[in-house]
């Protein structure tokens, strides 16, 4: 579904992906990891499509097609969907109306019909009530005066609503209390099939309790130095990682 | 792929205007230039009472001493009043007395705008007086109001058949003294909309007048008076187009709302003349008065969105004289390439306990100037007046300006006046989650300028706020940065 090779990406001229390689399948779930400022979320950014970041040398090939030449928008009506760590307010616009537009523009893509409003109201309550949102809050502004649950919450709402065929969660943890964490988590994996894959970028492992990973990654300076299957998540909540970090670097002399 | 935002910003700003095209009507002009001569021949033209003609050339006597307004944030280019065609009419053989008379062209003329004269054919619930160059084609729906006392038709009629009311009440709120716009407007009016809502009735229709240019060469000056008498209601559209003319054509209209006590008046308008081309070529230079007078607890909203015209230069303002009275006026003003804005309100607290509020969201794109100005003035016997003003500006990319003038003159200590503003862009991160989620970066622009505007936009009727979220949309057509 999802290959990366060789992918390096600078912003401002400063190098932060140094050659990244990655592949998932579908039905596949894989958890990236790794310290504070290794490129995690440069590599969600690039490959949704970020105008923030320069691709300075490798390729990216989804669901068979070049994704680096894509629009942002094509790619997201393709079936990506990045999960924002810091989900942006559009005053005015209410939730609902944005994700009528924003449904509509998916089915437009793959030459489907408008869902009628009775078709659409009846899917917003279905996917609201997957991540347990209050039905109000799509009655307010994109993300205006959410609290940090209800941002986290709605990004997966906009998910289930859309049915990317590649989620990518950029730290979709952070900042959750248990509750909120378990319904976020829970939600997440009821959406999961054989035929979509789920890329979470985390922290921490408790995350990985719920949503159980085939594979873990491990970035550091913008290179993946390590995967391993979930029990390396496990070691490294209980180890950290500068037994990597320090192998890593042994190598590298 | 920043290059992209910007080519869609440019796109945007060369967005099409869709009203551009002329009709061909035979059309009767006179000549060019503005002297006491054609003052009499216009008056003498609509058959017009001695009293009107002596109140024109009053006010043409005062318009010629009086100087060019220069105090305006805009760089208004010499306009040669000798070079405007102070009239022009379509031809009619005779008065119609039926729909069937009406010329077919400017019956479609008016189908392409959307407004159509058949009252059939007509949105429910909406009566039009359609006005094309100087005078008034058609008014419709005139017998159903008729049946509640409610006047309705071109104030030339109304000159001819209610000429104690229009006695009465033209000019006193806008005195042609006013200003040299509403001098030149007061000397060479030639049609406009007249409306009296009698005692305690509740207009139970949108009233609305549609304005169209079409002649080339020529000014357009309506007169628009507007009677809420007692206790009643009324709620009052004003839509405007032009063709498409690398040429500039002066539009100086004069507004008059009387709120009688108790009364209240809503005045929506979308003005859409001409903008210009993305050059800055052509467009309509649109000086405006617009001004209600509200006696005891009378109420005055006024709600504009403002797209077109290369320059536009108005106030809607409230004289809040009666106690308890209140105004509004909600704005969304928007300027894309060349184009210039300075526009506001003026609310004159003159009664105790008057209230008034102002929301004014001004949207810049292209190379265009858009200012805000406004004055909240508190006069020593308002006691316990209150003003909230609000006043936001939004920016699209980085070669245009956004100016604010609000000026507060209190000489009343019991007063109650707070001020917002704010100064906002579209921001990169705004425009990513909305391609991340599938629109197109145009479609997020509009998205996001509506949003922004929506406080304003909610207090259209129905219909007209759907047309004003498109018209916002379009007018943006490529320009996103």
């Amino acid at each position: 579904m999802l290959v990366v090779k060789n992918l390096h990406a600078s912003v401002a001229g400063k190098e932060i992906l140094k050659g990244i390689d990655l592949r998932v399948k579908p039905g596949e779930v894989h958890a990236i990891m790794g310290p504070n400022g290794s490129g995690k979320s440069t590599l969600a950014s690039v490959l949704a499509g970020s105008e923030k970041f320069t691709v300075t040398q490798g390729e990216v090939t989804f669901l068979g097609r070049d994704l680096l030449t894509l629009p942002i928008e094509d790619r997201a009506r393709m079936g990506l969907f990045l999960g924002f760590q810091y989900p942006v307010e559009i005053p005015g616009v209410t939730m609902a109306n944005f994700m009528k537009i924003a449904v509509n523009e998916h089915r437009k893509y793959r030459g489907e019909e408008p869902l009628t409003a009775g078709e659409f109201l009846r899917l917003m309550r279905e996917k609201s009530a997957i991540v347990e949102l209050d039905p109000k809050l799509t009655s307010r502004a994109v993300n205006e005066g959410f609290s940090g649950g209800e941002k986290k919450k709605n990004e997966i709402f906009q998910m289930a609503m859309l049915q990317p065929k590649l989620a990518i969660l950029d730290e979709t943890d952070s900042g959750l209390d248990i509750d909120a964490l378990r319904i976020v988590a829970t939600g997440v994996t009821r959406l999961h099939t054989a035929d979509n894959a789920t890329v979470v970028i985390t922290h921490y492992q408790r995350l990985l309790d719920y949503i159980v990973p085939d594979y873990v990654h491990v970035l550091y300076k913008g290179r993946i130095i390590y995967s391993g299957d979930k029990s390396l998540a496990l070691k490294l909540e209980k180890e950290g990682y500068d037994w990597l970090i320090n192998d890593y670097r042994e190598e590298e002399r | 792929m920043a290059n992209d935002t910007k080519n869609i910003i440019e796109e945007i700003e060369s967005g099409e205007y869709k009203y551009g095209f002329s009709s061909k009507i035979e059309t009767e002009t006179i000549a060019r230039g503005l002297s006491e001569e054609v003052v009499r021949l216009i008056s003498q033209k609509k058959g017009e009472p001695e009293w009107l003609l002596e109140s024109r050339l009053k006010a043409y006597r005062h318009w010629l001493k009086m100087p060019l307004p220069q105090w305006a944030h805009l760089d208004i280019p010499d306009i040669d009043f000798q070079d405007i065609i102070y009239y022009a009419a379509p031809k009619t053989r005779k008065k119609l007395a039926s729909m069937d008379e009406v010329d077919p062209e400017l019956k479609r003329t008016f189908d392409k705008l959307g407004i159509p004269l058949e009252e059939q054919m007509a949105l429910s619930g909406v009566a039009v007086d359609a006005v094309m160059d100087s005078v008034s084609v058609k008014t419709t729906f005139r017998e159903t109001l008729a049946e509640k006392g409610i006047i309705f038709c071109s104030i030339s009629e109304a000159v001819k058949e209610y000429p104690e009311l229009v006695r009465k009440y033209l000019g006193s709120v806008v005195p042609y003294t006013d200003n040299f716009y509403a001098a030149l407007n007061a000397a060479v009016f030639s049609d406009g909309s007249f409306c009296y809502i009698p005692k305690g009735v509740r207009c139970p229709m949108e009233l609305s007048t549609y304005f169209r240019i079409n002649a080339e060469g020529t000014g357009q000056f309506e007169r628009t008076l507007i009677v809420a008498d007692e206790g009643s209601y009324v709620s009052y559209l004003e839509g405007c187009t032009a063709p498409r003319r690398d040429e500039n054509q002066l539009h100086a209209a004069v507004v008059e709302i009387v709120v009688e006590r108790d009364a209240e008046v809503k005045y929506s308008t979308v003005q859409n003349w001409y903008p210009g081309d993305k050059e800055g070529r052509g467009g309509i230079y649109n000086f405006v008065t617009k001004r209600g007078l509200c006696r005891e607890n009378a109420r005055l909203s006024w709600t504009q969105v403002e797209t077109g015209s290369a320059i536009t230069w108005k106030y809607p303002s409230c004289v809040l004289l009666g106690d308890n009275s209140s105004g509004e006026f909600y704005s969304v003003a928007m300027t894309n390439n060349f184009q210039q804005a300075d526009t506001g309100t003026k609310m004159i607290h003159l009664g105790r306990n008057t209230r008034s509020r102002i929301v004014s969201k001004g949207i810049s794109a292209g190379r265009s100037q858009n200012a805000y100005r406004g004055l909240v003035k508190v006069s020593r016997n308002a006691d316990n007046a209150r003003n909230y003003s609000q006043c936001d500006s939004l920016l699209i990319g980085d070669k245009c300006g956004a100016h604010t003038f609000p000026v507060i003159d209190c000489h009343n200590p019991s007063a109650v006046l707070e001020h917002e503003a704010t100064t906002s862009k579209i921001s990169e991160d705004q425009l990513f989650y909305c391609n991340q989620r599938g629109l197109s970066t145009e479609e997020a622009v509009g998205l996001i300028v509506n949003g922004y505007a929506r406080e304003v936009l909610s207090k259209l009727p129905m219909e007209f706020a759907v047309e004003a979220q498109k018209l916002l949309s379009i007018s943006l057509e490529g320009s996103v940065g």
